[in-house]
């Protein structure tokens, strides 16, 4: 499927142009990663006790899997609600950046800030990396009606797959529930790693998952926050240690 | 599954909105409002995302150390050995995720099944 050119009449109408951006999930490998990543979060929410509702609601308000897992873990071991909500808190700050600077692709002289609210409400990492291949592609004024379209057809593609590995979770195996639980954490490792382009993100990534086991051994309720800020800041060291050598 | 069962206690839900979608929505509703004026690349931001990225990979790393539900009943070397052979399968393929997951998941099957 090849989007219509820039000058075609099919860009005439908002509609179509949320219909094309719909359609434009089936172009790209990420919603397959998005669908397996999602299968793997319904089946964690069954098996930490979280309700069928409780998942997909996260999902469709909460719209971030890095967050989503983050919040489940942490209320499933037993972390007080401030605890989760600070680390949390945390690794949503990433989307404030992506935010910004996916936006002004979307915007004409004329845009209104509220028309983007749910266009802001959309923003994760894969819509993210998406506006940027297709909207150069989409005639700016119906740039806010496509990536709709986009954001609308992840969403459902993900509430269905929370659901399928909520219902797997329940009724496969032990074996099968466990195969279905370990893919997410191998579809995040896999995919933060494919998105660390910069040495202080391999340092972090690797850090982070080495410092976790000791910092738990701590015992002190607030591991992944001592874990992630000593091995993040460690990163940063590298990261500002290579910009005053260079 | 009943209605009731399907919705679960309210108190969840409330907690849900509390720790997971506050935190989230104040940074893009920040983005929209102040976005036209902060710097990418700032070396605050860069030290906020090795901070986040360092406490997702914390996160991996509980779930495959101290797993929750059915993946508890698959023994330890299986777990860090089906992570250990995705990572190498995913360097070698030039970082294909789908590679990574795939052999990771093989490994831990195969392994559950040879060990009966």
């Amino acid at each position: 499927m090849a989007l219509p050119p820039l000058d075609s009449p099919q860009w005439q109408s908002p509609w179509r142009a949320f219909a094309w951006g719909l359609r434009s999930i089936t172009q790209t490998i990420l919603t397959v990663v998005l669908f397996v990543t999602y299968l793997g979060i319904g089946a964690l929410a069954h098996d930490t006790h979280f309700s069928l509702i409780w998942a997909l609601c996260s999902t469709l308000f909460v719209w971030a899997g890095p967050a989503q897992i983050i919040l489940i873990t942490t209320l499933g071991s037993g972390a007080t609600i401030v605890q989760s909500a600070i680390a949390v808190t945390v690794s949503a700050i990433r989307l404030f950046p992506m935010v910004v600077s996916v936006l002004p692709l979307m915007r004409t002289p004329k845009t209104k800030r509220r028309e983007l609210i749910f266009a802001a409400h959309l923003t994760a990492v894969t819509l993210w990396v998406e506006c940027h291949r297709f909207l150069p592609q989409v005639p700016r004024e119906r740039r806010i009606a496509f990536v709709h379209g986009l954001g609308c057809g992840l969403v459902s593609v993900c509430l269905t797959a929370n659901t399928v590995g909520y219902f797997l979770a329940a009724n496969l195996t032990q074996t099968l529930g466990a195969a279905i639980l370990l893919l997410t954490p191998l579809s995040f490792l896999f995919s933060t790693a494919r998105n660390s382009r910069e040495v202080a993100d391999v340092v972090a990534l690797t850090l982070g998952i080495l410092l976790y086991p000791l910092a738990a051994k701590m015992n002190s309720g607030l591991d992944i926050l001592v874990s992630g800020t000593v091995a993040g800041t460690i990163a940063y060291g590298v990261h500002w240690w290579r910009e005053v050598r260079a | 599954m009943s209605l009731a069962q399907a919705i679960g206690d309210w108190h969840a839900l409330a907690v849900l909105f509390v720790a997971g979608v506050v935190p989230n929505q104040i940074w893009r509703m920040l983005g929209l409002w102040f976005g036209g004026g902060i710097d990418e690349g700032s070396e605050l931001l860069v030290w906020v995302r090795a901070v986040a990225t360092a406490i997702l990979a914390g996160v991996i790393a509980q779930i495959v150390v101290e797993p929750p539900g059915a993946l508890a009943s698959v023994p330890d070397i299986l777990r860090y050995g089906a992570v250990g052979a995705g990572l190498v399968v995913f360097l070698l393929t030039r970082r294909s995720i789908f590679a990574g997951v795939v052999t990771g998941e093989v490994f831990m099957l195969a392994g559950k099944w040879w060990l009966g």
